[in-house]
């Protein structure tokens, strides 16, 4: 498999105005994985398909993450002149990430035997703006996992032929697998009042 | 078929379109026979033809993968057994690779081996089980399932010796395995894979070239190769359309470079094919465990840097999936550092394998329903989770 600079490279050279970003691992698993912006995420997706040297003809795995809006801690080394000595100090910032779901796409071709190659797409927040480009229409194996996410997660798939929710029962009305889901107190909360 | 809702639907259906001559909309499930657990098919008939199948799932659904996300790696284990109650052995191995892929750890040998033993075993009475399944289905009833059943007995005595549990077997752990085989269980191991023959032998003999069976499955339900490829289908089924890949070969996983075996594939992609690959497949199965009971050498079981109580892998992610003996068995990890995984995902083959059941049932009658579905092989505690 190539790498997957060389993969981001062919893809923006093929999909025009196609933004892909690679998300480091730092797990030893050494499993990195391409972030793609949603306008042109079926273009390139359909490339993937499509491409004699990638031929990712498989989507085996498709799930959502939820990152809740959270308070990121960074350090970093900054030069401060104190009382006329130049020292350098570890300064600890803190940066608000706001809230966003992610699906995750784990891609694999069995034409070629290789793989995986992982596509990230992140939704602009976790509320109105929680919808994505479906994949379905590109990899028929999504069809029942992107409507998972969507029943559990609460993310819109656009384009979907068939988005409704798959575990839980129709008229449920929150998103279990958010991190701040609060299970019911009392057996039978969560449903539809009786009509 | 379940009567509950039967009714006769009127000339113009819901979305306005015209309704040509009677249709019948049938809710066959949660609790019919054939559907193994409980789940669900909203069908329309013209006649005795499908017109259209919705699958209905989630009756078994517990959210497995919350449940995983709030308890530790190692509590998780015990219950991965419960998603394909069938193979616990197999769902093991599954999560055990994909932790270790996530905190870099690596089964020692002989665990390795074990691993493909109880694999390969689980594969054989899985198989066995299905074939039996699916002929019941057809109305040859009880007679090969309850052979297959014979056969599957023996090897869960296997797994009881050595684990403990015929079923929950909760045996793998991150790194090798949790207890060592105990004395002659290789012996008694290798009695149970040289009597399996026998009864393929009369299986197959008594069911390859029945009429009945041929009449019901050739030609039903083909799946194309393309198609199965397209929706992400893996195992059995996929291979019986044609597509050669089989994770043992492709990734070649665990020690499965070291065996010689063959993968069986199907010409035509029907429920024949279906049944054929998965009881070639035991053949291929029994070469494997073969090599390994002659193979198998001493030494640890567990890999020396494998922590069992406070475990916490260095942030990262990972994707491990195996051949399971229903298909490609995935689990994907996330860890931010802590004792809990932050995002915990079971990639279920027989969810997924589920995703084209009504593209192979249209045109068909309800009675190639009941068959095409137990040539999908389906668990409920791993479709629903």
């Amino acid at each position: 498999m190539e790498s997957l600079e060389q993969i981001k490279i062919w893809t923006e050279t093929a999909v025009a105005g196609a933004r892909l970003q690679l998300v480091t691992n730092p797990g030893p698993s050494g499993q990195h994985s391409l972030l793609v912006d949603n306008d042109h995420a079926a273009a390139v997706a359909r490339f993937f398909l499509e491409d004699a040297r990638l031929r990712l003809d498989y989507a085996s795995n498709v799930t959502g993450i939820d990152w809740p809006e959270a308070v990121l801690q960074e350090k970093r080394k900054v030069k401060q002149t104190i009382e006329g000595v130049e020292r350098e100090i570890e300064e600890t910032i803190e940066r608000r990430r706001p809230g966003f779901l992610e699906v995750v796409y784990h891609l694999y071709s069995m034409a070629l035997k290789q793989g995986p190659v992982i596509l990230r797409l992140r939704t602009g927040d976790r509320g109105a703006q929680a919808r994505l480009p479906s994949l379905t229409p590109i990899w028929r194996g999504a069809e029942f996992q992107e409507r998972e996410v969507f029943d559990l997660f609460g993310v819109v798939f656009e384009g979907h032929p068939d988005l409704r929710r798959i575990l839980m029962w129709d008229g449920f009305k929150d998103f279990p697998m958010r991190k701040d889901y609060a299970p019911p107190q009392e057996s039978g909360a969560g449903r539809e009042p009786a009509q | 078929m379940s009567t509950r809702e039967f009714q006769v639907i009127p000339r113009v259906d819901v979305d306005g379109t015209a309704v040509d001559g009677e249709q019948l909309e049938i809710s066959m499930g949660p609790q019919h026979p054939s559907t193994h657990g409980v789940f669900r098919m909203d069908l329309k008939l013209d006649g005795e033809r499908v017109a259209r199948l919705k699958p209905v799932f989630g009756y078994l659904h517990r959210n497995h993968e919350k449940i995983g996300e709030s308890t530790t790696y190692l509590g998780s284990m015990p219950y991965t057994d419960r998603l394909d109650y069938f193979c616990s052995l197999t769902n093991n191995w599954a999560y055990a690779l994909a932790v270790e892929k996530l905190a870099g750890l690596q089964a020692p040998e002989r665990a390795e081996y074990i691993r493909v033993i109880t694999a390969e075993l689980t594969r054989l009475q899985n198989h066995a089980s299905l074939a039996g399944f699916l002929l019941q289905d057809m109305g040859a009833s009880g007679t090969p399932l309850m052979y297959a059943f014979r056969e599957r007995e023996k090897i869960l005595d296997l797994f009881e010796s050595l684990t403990g549990a015929r079923m929950m077997c909760n045996y793998m752990r991150f790194g090798g395995c949790r207890c060592d085989l105990p004395a002659g269980w290789i012996l008694e191991a290798r009695g149970v894979v040289e009597r399996f023959p026998r009864f393929l032998d009369e299986f197959q003999a008594l069911l390859d070239g029945n009429e009945i069976l041929m009449s019901r499955t050739q030609g039903v339900g083909v799946l194309p190769a393309a198609l199965a490829v397209n929706a992400g289908i893996t195992g059995p089924m996929l291979r019986a359309s044609g597509v050669n890949y089989d994770l043992r070969k492709v990734d070649r996983y665990g020690i499965y470079d070291r065996f010689s075996f063959k993968v069986p594939i199907g010409d035509h992609g029907d429920v024949y094919d279906r049944y054929m690959v998965r009881v070639l497949e035991m053949r291929e199965s029994l070469k494997i465990l073969d090599q390994a009971l002659r193979d198998i050498p001493d030494g640890p079981i567990l890999d020396p840097k494998a922590k069992l109580r406070g475990f916490r892998p260095k942030p990262g992610e990972a994707y491990g999936r195996i051949e399971s003996p229903k298909g490609e068995l995935g689990f994907y990890l996330i860890s931010d550092g802590s004792p809990n995984p932050y995002r915990y995902r079971v990639r279920p083959p027989s969810f997924i394998n589920l995703t084209l059941l009504e593209d192979l049932c249209l045109g068909h009658q309800v009675a190639d329903v009941v068959v095409i579905l137990g040539s999908v092989d389906i668990v409920l505690g791993e479709v629903d989770r």
